[in-house]
């Protein structure tokens, strides 16, 4: 039987796998997470109890459909199911879980997506996370990440999960979108054109942070106890807290496309290198892309994407598969909406031009911003030449963190446009692994 | 010092104890080693890189933030490390390591 596998049970993973378990394929599926549903359909451990609905409010009917899927498929045998486990290397047709070599005729990346950040002063603190951690926490878990909580970034995590925090009893400072409001009208017209309901449960929530909310906003410096920032008119103000977690919009995981050998292509839309692949998500011999690893467009169009890229894979294979023109279609309407989306909570630009030579730009390993641009001046403004002088995207993270801020930072100190910095070549190990899985050769 | 978490639901589930750079301290079952540590205090460990300490940042396994120690010399991610009873956890690396 062709050996497939997936990497990732999140939306777009479980849909993969059920076409191919439709067709009489049994996939291999690798995933991270203890339980099938990824990020957004995170599930929280045995033993709690909160409904759905709670977790996931109204898109708890899909999050229930897919891991219910998903569950049915496991038990049956019908999938082989690796929970808890990571892919750290691709080579030569074999992916590399610590010491488990997974061989593999056809391959379907459904890696999902992180935060994107960028750096504000002080933001190597503990107490700040990313927004999707403040969500993590909150859904999986049952805590808020601190007593007082700020919020800041953009994109529709920011909203969502304030209204999350604020439904389950936290105690929320302030939300602070560095978007400013015309951008959001302009933007927040086409997603409504694309997707009215959708837009209008947004615009509702929104409305129910009331004065806790402030468009147009600039980060300025995190301390132990506040958030300065400036406000849409400029003045300057601070916020007391004790949590931060910051975010704008997501960044495409890519690091196992590129090592399966994806080509990339550097997107306005979505200001970071997206692989390139077909409308089905081909991306190379025998490498399918599918959901937010593959183009933003949030966990509807990771169903969708996942669903394409498992056809695309059994056509190759000249199996018969369900029409797919209803698919694309809807593929082409959500990303309509994830493009209006995109231009209503843009790439804080302005923040990053006002940073200081001292603000870390490397979490991992604490090189600041003078560091970074000491190293473009000595080496050239080339992303992967700096990583090799200062080490910018080569500590624990791998670069998941600072990668587009840094390049976008080398192009604004060379006054060049991002895409013309280069992109960061991906390097195995992408995970951190012990060294003893890597010596039994 | 207080924790850097609240604790806001799922209240009900059975106590975990560990030990936490020599302090006991107790969790919930289910609970990721990084919750029931920063329930109870600020931080997870001291960053290697800088004078700050470090809690975490992502919560999925994605920026390594979290990688603390066992008092065996071993690591782990706090952050998808379900706590365990009797687990004996250190925010730096034990004083004979490595062996």
């Amino acid at each position: 039987m062709t050996r497939v596998l997936i990497v990732g049970a999140g939306p777009a993973g479980i849909r993969a796998a059920e076409r191919l378990v439709g067709a009489g394929l049994r996939p291999v599926v690798v995933d991270e997470g203890a339980r099938a549903g990824g990020q957004i359909y995170r599930r929280p451990p045995d033993g709690f109890i909160r409904p759905p609905q709670q977790l996931y409010g109204s898109d708890a009917g899909k999050a229930r459909a897919l891991h219910a899927l998903f569950d049915a498929m496991a038990a049956a045998g019908q999938v082989d199911y690796r929970p808890q486990s990571s892919v750290h290397a691709i080579r030569d047709g074999v992916a590399h879980v610590a010491a488990t070599r997974i061989p593999y005729d056809r391959l379907i990346l459904a890696t999902g997506a992180t935060d994107r950040l960028v750096p504000v002063d002080g933001w190597q603190r503990a107490g700040v996370f990313s927004l999707g951690a403040a969500q993590i926490a909150l859904k999986a878990q049952g805590v808020a990440i601190g007593r007082q909580i700020v919020l800041a970034g953009s994109g529709p995590l920011l909203t969502l999960v304030a209204a999350q925090l604020l439904a389950a009893g936290a105690g929320v400072a302030a939300v602070l979108d560095t978007s400013p409001l015309a951008a959001q009208v302009q933007g927040g017209i086409g997603m409504a054109l694309a997707r009215p309901t959708v837009t209008a449960r947004g615009l509702a929530m929104r409305a129910r942070l009331g004065r806790l909310y402030h468009a147009g906003v600039r980060l300025e410096r995190i301390t132990d106890d506040a958030l300065h920032w400036r406000d849409a008119g400029g003045r300057a103000q601070v916020t007391e807290c004790d949590a931060v977690a910051l975010g704008w919009h997501l960044r495409a995981e890519t690091q196992l496309a590129d090592l399966a050998g994806a080509r990339f292509a550097w997107s306005d839309t979505w200001a970071q290198w997206l692989p390139v692949a077909d409308q089905m998500g081909r991306a190379g011999r025998g490498l399918y892309l599918a959901g937010d690893g593959l183009r933003i467009l949030g966990a509807d169009g990771a169903e969708v994407a996942g669903a394409l890229a498992a056809s695309a894979c059994l056509d190759d294979l000249g199996i018969a598969t369900p029409d797919t023109r209803a698919l694309l279609r809807r593929a082409r309407r959500l990303t309509r909406f994830a493009a209006a989306m995109a231009r209503a909570f843009p790439w804080p630009g302005a923040q990053l031009d006002a940073l200081p030579d001292t603000a870390v730009l490397c979490r991992c390993e604490g090189i600041t911003l003078g560091q970074m641009r000491a190293a473009a001046d000595h080496g050239g403004p080339e992303a992967n030449r700096v990583k090799s002088l200062g080490r910018i995207g080569m500590g624990r993270c791998q670069g998941r963190y600072c990668q587009l801020a840094a390049a976008d930072l080398i192009a604004r100190h060379a006054g060049l446009a991002p895409r013309d910095v280069g992109r960061l070549r991906g390097q195995p190990p992408v995970r951190p692994v012990p060294i003893g899985a890597l010596l039994d050769d | 010092m207080s924790g850097q978490l609240v604790r806001l639901a799922e209240t009900g589930r059975a106590p975990v104890a560990f030990r936490f750079d020599g302090q006991d301290m107790t969790g919930l079952l289910g609970d990721t080693v990084l919750t029931a540590i920063l329930l109870g205090t600020g931080s997870l460990r001291p960053a290697e890189f800088g004078p700050e300490r470090r809690a975490g940042f992502c919560l999925m396994g994605a920026c390594q933030d979290c990688w603390i120690w066992a008092e065996d010399g071993s690591r782990l991610r706090a952050c998808s490390t379900p706590v365990a009873a009797g687990m004996r956890l250190l925010s730096t690396a034990p004083e004979r390591w490595p062996a």
